[in-house]
């Protein structure tokens, strides 16, 4: 055991971005579960919320792609993705909400723990002075971006939520 | 996780294993610092009530420093457990160790929904291998750092 330093490397960097990528995996895949999981009367009372979900799970996928392409640039092995994809798909294939609250409330929980992941990742690169093998400001950028979406997402389930009371 | 969440780790760790106060220049060792730099943390640890430090004797957690120990250590288990099972990761302590200052107990939560971890965790926690005894690997005792 010692302790550890902030981001210091490619693979550091690249397994930060992998764990992101797991993130946005579990994110996509349990709004596209609870979506499924609206029946087709659900679906006419509450576009709402479907429409929430359809936009949360589109916005993962394209975080995830951003994350990828980050990762092809650095100086490392990738991994394969397929598997996680079917894990985390196998993971909450059994699963479903109680209610709409639930919906909402694992939605929330979703955007506010991506959120909290790129703010510290964030956090952690600016306060390391490793050079990486990717531009630091374009890597710095895309996060914010992904950072900030997540924030919007958080926002806009807080007043859905907010709305229902 | 933060540093101060590491020396809370280490401090806890070592309490456990002695069943004392730990030494202050055990818990620099564990965490590879410096003597003075341990003894400054810890003082930190004493304002912020989490720890207390007694002379010759060495440093234990309070009842709130033995709790933020015990999340913090469930953060490491979750990371070594999603490194090795989710992501095949050969020196998942080596990268566990890398990952849990920028890693949070939220995110690691988050996480835990595709690890399958034990209910007994953070008691899993095996100090001497600096590993959760419940991995399904084959555990070698690493070298000791640099």
């Amino acid at each position: 055991m010692s302790l550890s330093q902030q981001v210091s490397s490619d693979r550091q960097l690249a397994r930060l971005l992998q764990i992101g990528i797991v993130l946005e995996e579990v994110v996509e895949a349990r709004a596209h579960r609870h979506y499924q999981s609206l029946s087709d009367d659900e679906r006419v009372l509450d576009p709402e919320i479907e429409a929430l979900l359809s936009h949360a799970a589109d916005e993962s996928a394209e975080h995830r792609k951003r994350l990828e392409a980050l990762i092809e640039d650095l100086s490392v092995d990738s991994i394969p993705f397929d598997e996680i994809e079917t894990l985390v798909e196998a993971r909450y294939g059994q699963t479903k909400p109680e209610d709409f609250d639930g919906v909402l409330y694992d939605q929330l929980c979703n955007e506010e723990t991506a959120y909290k992941f790129y703010d510290d990742l964030i956090e952690a690169i600016e306060a390391s002075d490793a050079e990486f093998s990717v531009d630091r400001e374009q890597l710095l950028e895309v996060l914010r971006t992904l950072r900030s979406e997540e924030r919007d997402g958080a926002e806009e389930v807080t007043k859905i939520m907010e709305k229902r009371e | 996780m933060n540093t101060a969440n590491q020396y809370l780790k280490a401090i806890y760790l070592i309490q456990q294993q002695e069943d004392n106060p730990a030494a202050t220049g055990r818990v620099a060792d564990m965490l590879d610092v410096s003597p003075a730099s341990a003894n400054e943390m810890i003082g930190k640890l004493e304002d912020r009530g989490l720890a207390e430090h007694e002379k010759y004797k060495g440093v234990s957690l309070t009842d709130e420093g033995i709790v933020r120990a015990r999340d913090a250590l469930q953060t490491y288990c979750i990371i070594e457990r999603f490194l090795v099972n989710v992501l095949d990761v050969k020196n998942f302590r080596e990268e566990a160790r890398e990952l849990e200052s920028v890693i949070d107990g939220t995110v690691a939560e988050r996480l835990d929904t595709i690890i399958d971890r034990k209910p007994e965790c953070p008691d899993c926690f095996d100090p001497e291998m600096d590993a959760c005894a419940c991995l399904d690997v084959e555990l070698e005792a690493e070298p000791p750092a640099d």
